[in-house]
């Protein structure tokens, strides 16, 4: 047995000695090519010679010892791979249709005892001027540098023509199955374009146009999917979780869309790492009913399992998921203890107060402050009896003048108790202490004890009272906050006051961002009626944030109310793009049936007096791109609706 | 009793995919605007019937663009004036056609569509009945003597060129590969330059990727041995060009720079479109579409060229059969081949092409050197193979029953197409068809057993 050829450094190991053996007819025939074309010269053979010898050079047989030889870098092949013995005549077909060529013209087989590979490149890196060639490979007639390039140019192919598959890596386990139901094809092909069009950006800079955003509609489409409990197609994944990735707030839809086969390939690509942090890694969870399961996922899971399992298992039995977070409480990392306690979020009972009250003396401040959070927003827990006692010493009536005042008494000092229900000592800079002390107890405190303690007024009555000494925007920032943390609509209905009032109006009266807050902790039909008078009083420059927080689609009134805010600022003559935020809401969040009514607002009115100059004409490109858009959803909508839906009765 | 074999599709033919279309794009910037125009709102009187689809799409203007596509061709008109091709609009129209069914409907031709498409057939059976009169009538030079001339005078400024180079390899040689490292990329582009005047571009382009490989990363020396052997080997193939057999000579001929020339018969099959790529130097965008006859088992390259910032004219979708006539180039193994006769739209395709395993493709890519030593790569369809992550942070594609696995090209590994192979295959065995060569295999299209049609991975 010879030496091993050295082999090259390359993706592939090459079959060494294809050329010696009959193992292979074909890459022969191709090094003969390389023959002729090299032999062309005075001093080599001529084409019909080496012909000449492809017919009769068939002697040589070496073995296959050097086959197997791996590659230098790659290092991806190893002694597994096929042996000769693969391609030995009796099991292929192929050598019977030529034979080998022994390759006598290059002093014998090259890979034999020829000039090795490695021995070409170390006098090619050299020049043959400081290193004579092995004089295998010289040839009389033929300059030592020309020699070298023949043989080198027989190795290349021979090599190139010998190549064998590298030895496969170990298989990724294959993804889990999907039993999501199929995407139609129309909406397969919607998602498609969706996804195209990503890397528009919004606005994309220049003017609106007339056609719609499509990346603005992905949200959308995706909330659709993954109601009606579509699969992802394969091939749209990637597109997907480079949407997500690009874009934080289609994370939670994107993943969930994409489901366990999107899992599996984010775990493929470092780029994609986020979609494992995730929450919503749901995909992978054990049946939660199934206690032998969740517990090894609790027990042994990643981070991210163990939180997906957690919320799963609290979303459909809220006490065993509290028993699954106390049986190993106290062995959690701080940092997670904190996301874990947030997860007690869903669906949070009283049931859950014991277990919240321990936490509150949490070596965590962040574990201590979350609890009293979630504390608080259990109104009869003990927690909130003494935040309510707290809070009642510090706002009263006022009992010193005519009586229908509210007179507040901040609190002198935060002590070791308060401290313990999560009352941060310590003030942000530039602001009071007691005023922040004060701000907490209130926050904290549950409304319902409010009435009782300012003389049995209603909620209106209590918001309308004149507050002592400049105290009216503290208390009433404090009561927006409790509002919005323990969801108590009457309250929040009672701070936003009625729509009509003016947004700078009075002292107390809630910020915008406070009213959004507010609003949102309203039932929906609610919600759109208070938006829609607003507007209607107030017109759009302040609305937008207002619309944000309202349900998708706009409920009547409130859809009416834009469009006819929209046309009465077209007919004042301003420009479109005053109004583009509200344009953009608009387009995702009317009710696509209102396209046939927007339809005669999209023709180019005659220009008032005084008007802005062209607006007319933006208008109807506006109002054009509103009404195509909506006209886009109905068909996204349209091209989701599932299958098994039954069929409109005709 | 067999089913009837249809060979000519009629009728409205098939509706595409949403990616057929994309795929026609001259470039991204297209794809995003006719994305953007693909909704009924800006188009009227949009309309398909026989293999073609119209509509008037709204522009900036008063008068709407009219545009007409012909998806047999497939080819485009549109009255606008961009210079891309197809505009943004022949390709929102398509996306429109392709994606809702309401968006266009079947209706009668109108007259401004119907002139063009009238006027492009007559022209197309034009074409064909000149074929048929005999190819040998069809364009005869006028001056055969002076052309003979003018060939001769070429050829030997390109064995100056060939004299000059190969002196230059032996010099490169003599004085080591290690000295190249220091001799940098000027030198190279000097020697580029004066075969670019030797009018031999086959070897100025070697020439000048020879410049390159000395700063492409650890291994260059034997890249660069291996690039110049073969440049050497190309060389003295020219140098002695009437000592080698014809076919070989034409691969010469090709490999060299002179224009490839068409040989033989056209060759008519049901051509399965399977891949469709360009790629661009700064001065000429290359397209390559990959086909595959049905009936004849053969692959065929056929390559379309644009000046930079244009398409190339031709363009076909990918993922669908069309029964048609290819003209086959002399040498390399007669892939290279013009697109020819077209005798219906597309439909359709089936199937992945018969494949084999990875040792399959090694092998073909081997039997293809035979033809052409200076191949890089060769067509194959791998069946049953799993796309697998390599401990480097390379890919393979390993037979699902087996030991093998072809390494991807590194460039295959920076694409995003590898991404939506391994999302396809989810762990399990998928055909794919690619490009397999010594630099690895670069995969181009890829089917999965439970999901329906080609998926493009260019």
């Amino acid at each position: 047995m010879t030496a091993p050829h050295a082999v090259r450094k390359d993706l592939m190991p090459v079959r060494e000695d294809l050329m010696t053996s009959t193992t292979a007819s074909t890459p022969t025939e191709s090094t003969a090519a390389a023959d002729s074309a090299t032999a062309s010269t005075p001093a080599g053979s001529t084409p019909a010679a080496s012909a000449a010898g492809r017919a009769t050079g068939t002697s040589t047989v070496v073995g296959d010892g050097g086959a197997n030889t791996t590659t230098g870098t790659s290092g991806a092949a190893g002694p597994t791979g096929p042996t000769a013995d693969d391609t030995t005549p009796a099991t292929s077909p192929r050598a019977a249709t030529g034979p080998a060529l022994a390759h006598a013209a290059h002093g014998g087989s090259p890979a034999g005892p020829g000039a090795s590979w490695e021995e070409l490149v170390t006098t090619a890196l050299l020049g043959t001027d400081r290193r004579r060639p092995a004089p295998e490979i010289l040839a009389p007639g033929r300059d030592a540098p020309t020699a070298l390039l023949d043989a080198a140019a027989l190795h290349t192919v021979r090599r190139r023509a010998g190549l064998l598959p590298a030895s496969a890596a170990a298989r990724p386990e294959p993804a889990p199955r999907d039993e999501r139901e199929e995407l139609p094809e129309a909406a397969a092909r919607r998602l498609a374009q969706l996804l195209a069009d990503r890397s528009g950006g919004p606005g994309g800079g220049g003017r609106r146009s007339t056609v719609p955003d499509l990346t603005e509609l992905l949200p959308q489409w995706l909330a659709t999917a993954n109601e009606r409990g579509y699969r992802a197609p394969a091939t749209a994944l990637p597109a997907l979780l480079d949407a997500a990735r690009a874009r934080t707030d289609l994370r939670p839809g994107a993943l969930a869309f994409a489901g366990p086969r999107g899992l599996w390939l984010a775990r493929l690509n470092p780029e994609w790492r986020f979609a494992l942090r995730g929450v919503s890694g749901t995909a992978t969870l054990p049946d939660t009913r199934d206690a032998e399961g969740v517990r090894r996922l609790w027990d042994e899971g990643l981070f991210a399992e163990r939180i997906a399992l957690l919320t799963a298992v609290r979303t459909r039995d809220p006490a065993a998921g509290l028993e699954l977070l106390a049986s190993t409480w106290s062995t959690e990392r701080a940092e997670d203890r904190l996301m874990f306690l947030d997860s007690l979020r869903t669906r949070l009972s009283g049931a859950d107060e014991p277990f919240l009250e321990r936490a509150l003396a949490d070596r965590s401040r962040n574990v201590r402050a979350t609890a009293a959070e979630l504390l608080s927003a259990l109104p009869d827990s003990a927690f909130a009896a003494r935040m309510a006692a707290r809070a009642a010493t510090c706002v009263g009536m006022d009992r010193t003048g005519a009586g229908q005042v509210v007179a507040v008494e901040a609190p002198h000092e935060c002590d070791a108790d308060m401290e313990r229900d999560g009352v941060l000592a310590a003030a942000p800079a530039g602001r009071g202490e007691r005023s922040w002390w004060l701000g907490q107890l209130v926050e904290a405190a549950p409304l319902g004890g409010w009435p009782a303690r300012l003389g049995g007024r209603t909620p209106e009555e209590i918001v309308a009272l004149p507050v002592l000494d400049g105290w009216a925007d503290e208390l009433h920032a404090a009561w927006c906050r409790a509002a919005v943390r323990q969801r108590n609509a009457r309250w929040s209905a009672a701070l936003l006051g009625p729509p009509s009032a003016s947004p700078a109006a009075s002292q107390g009266s809630p910020s915008l961002a406070e009213r959004a807050k507010l609003l949102a902790t309203l039932p929906a039909g609610e919600r759109a009626s208070w938006v829609a008078a607003f507007i209607a009083a107030h017109g759009l420059s302040e609305a937008f944030q207002l619309l944000g927080v309202c349900s998708v689609p706009w409920a009547e009134p409130l859809g009416r109310a834009v469009v006819d805010a929209l046309d009465i600022a077209r007919d004042a003559g301003s420009y479109p793009w005053s109004f583009s935020g509200v344009m953009g809401l608009a387009e995702r969040c009317l009710d696509p049936s209102e396209a046939g009514r927007l339809e005669l607002l999209t023709a180019t009115p005659d220009e008032p007096e005084g008007a802005s100059p062209g607006a007319g004409g933006y208008w109807s490109e506006a109002f054009q791109r509103l009404v195509s858009t909506l006209r886009l959803r109905e068909a996204m909508l349209r091209e989701l609706t599932a299958p098994s839906d039954p069929p409109e009765t005709i | 009793m067999g089913r009837p074999n249809v060979v000519v599709m009629n009728g409205p033919g098939v509706r595409w995919t949403t990616e057929q279309v994309l795929a026609l794009a001259p470039d991204d910037a297209s794809r995003k605007a006719g994305g953007k125009l693909s909704t009924a709102g800006p188009w009227s009187e949009a309309g398909a019937a026989d293999g073609a689809v119209w509509g008037l799409c709204k522009g900036s203007g008063k008068k709407p663009y009219q545009t007409v596509v012909d998806t047999a061709g497939p080819a485009y008109k549109c009255s606008c004036p961009s210079r891309k091709f197809p505009c943004k609009h022949a390709l929102g129209l398509l996306l429109l056609w392709a994606a809702d069914e309401r968006g266009v409907t079947e209706a009668e031709v109108p007259e401004w569509a119907g002139e063009w498409l009238e006027g492009r057939r007559k022209r197309s059976e034009e074409k064909a009945a000149a074929r048929t009169g005999g190819d040998a009538g069809a364009a005869p030079p006028a001056d055969p003597e002076a052309a003979r001339r003018r060939a001769d005078r070429r050829a030997a400024r390109i064995t100056a060129g060939a004299t000059e180079l190969e002196q230059r390899l032996t010099d490169l040689l003599r004085g080591g590969l290690a000295a190249a490292e220091q001799s940098g990329y000027g030198l190279w582009e000097e020697t580029a330059a004066r075969m670019v005047d030797a009018q031999a571009p086959g070897l100025a382009g070697r020439v000048r990727e020879l410049g390159a490989v000395p700063g492409s990363g650890p291994g260059w020396p034997v890249r660069l041995l291996e690039e110049s052997a073969l440049l050497h080997l190309l060389t003295s193939g020219w140098l002695g060009l009437d000592r080698l057999p014809g076919p070989l000579a034409a691969t010469v001929r090709t490999r060299v720079g002179l224009p490839s020339v068409t040989e033989g018969a056209p060759v008519r099959d049901h051509w399965l479109v399977l891949a469709q790529y360009d790629t661009s130097d700064g001065k000429l965008v290359t397209r390559r579409i990959r086909l595959y006859g049905r009936d004849s088992g053969r692959s065929a390259l056929l390559l379309s060229f644009g000046a930079a910032g244009r398409s190339p004219e031709l363009g076909l979708p990918v993922g669908l059969m069309i029964d048609a006539e290819v003209v086959p180039h002399a040498g390399s193994g007669a892939l290279r081949a013009d697109w020819g006769r077209q005798f219906g739209p597309p439909g359709p395709i089936e199937g992945p092409p018969p494949g084999g395993s990875t040792t399959d493709a090694v092998e073909a890519y081997g039997r293809a050197l035979r033809d052409d030593p200076w191949l890089d790569s060769w067509p194959v369809t791998l069946r049953e193979v799993v796309p697998v992550p390599a401990r480097d942070g390379g890919w393979q594609l390993a037979d699902a029953d087996g030991t093998s696995a072809l390494p991807l090209t590194s460039a295959a590994v920076a694409r995003p197409g590898l991404w939506k192979l391994a999302a396809l295959s989810g762990g399990g065995p998928v055909s794919v068809f690619g490009e397999c060569g010594h630099r690895g295999f670069q995969p181009l299209a890829a089917w999965a057993e439970d999901i329906p049609g080609t998926v493009p991975l260019t």
